[in-house]
């Protein structure tokens, strides 16, 4: 009987041990909640005025893993002449499970190709969702998943 | 705000030609979800606002969240049509902002 206590206050410093571990990695969520994807969505639906339509003409350019949150390159292509009657006004980009979903937005006049890119951070394994404002106020967007190994907001 | 952001564009272009510009602020990017050592938060301070005009005439902006990284790098196409001072501009939290020109002729 003895013993066994022994053993489980044993295993509870262990497991408080572990627990400080993870309690560091974690400080920079610690008290914030992360988005969720409907969240997001309802973000999305607000920023770009409606909640838009997949499509392919939006193409999202990330790695499939990425090895630091902190900075993960990403690219968006948006197949549009950039013509004064036919452009994308608007590429806003959203990040599910980050703490807040927003995380940048272009805005675009009718020029050159919709294409841009950045970095961004991400917190943890997530979507990314892009939702692309043409001109004449319709919303496409496209939807992609990356795997992240270390996460990018806070430590 | 101690280094001035690069700006890759080039000097000189035909009209008519697609120009890519690439920009890279130097800025830790605070996102307000960080806490110090003993435990308090480390206020926001980002760069939230990016833009680019030409002559005075805005060509490409963009809005930033804390979710940008550190050092924000931001990359973006335009038509070549006019010669003149192409302005770059980033706005931090506080308002403070830095600006870059550079010029390029168009021909």
């Amino acid at each position: 009987m003895s013993n066994n206590i022994h053993h489980m206050v044993q295993m509870d410093r262990r497991q408080a041990l572990k627990a400080a571990g993870a309690g560091v990695l974690a400080l920079g969520f610690a008290s914030t909640a992360h988005a969720t994807p409907e969240s997001a969505a309802a973000k999305l639906a607000e920023l770009a005025g409606s909640a838009g339509s997949m499509s392919d003409k939006v193409t999202i350019t990330l790695p499939e893993i990425a090895e630091n949150g902190a900075t993960v390159p990403v690219g968006i292509t948006v197949d549009s002449p950039m013509t004064a009657d036919n452009y994308v006004k608007q590429i806003h980009v959203f990040a599910e499970g980050n703490p807040s979903p927003e995380t940048i937005s272009f805005n675009m006049t009718p020029t050159g190709k919709a294409e841009v890119s950045t970095r961004i951070r991400l917190g943890k394994t997530q979507n990314v969702v892009v939702a692309a404002v043409m001109n004449d106020g319709s919303v496409l967007t496209a939807k992609k998943e990356v795997k992240v190994t270390i996460g990018g907001c806070g430590g | 705000m101690a280094k001035k952001p690069r700006v890759k564009l080039p000097k000189k272009a035909k009209a008519g030609d697609i120009v890519q510009v690439k920009t890279l602020a130097s800025h830790k990017m605070e996102t307000g979800n960080r806490k110090d050592k003993k435990g308090n938060k480390i206020p926001r301070l980002i760069l939230n606002k990016f833009s680019c005009s030409v002559n005075g005439k805005e060509l490409f902006g963009a809005d930033m969240h804390p979710s940008v990284s550190a050092n924000p790098y931001i990359s973006f196409f335009f038509t070549a049509k006019e010669s003149g001072k192409y302005e770059f501009k980033w706005t931090d939290d506080n308002g403070e902002s830095i600006k870059v020109s550079k010029d390029m002729t168009v021909s």
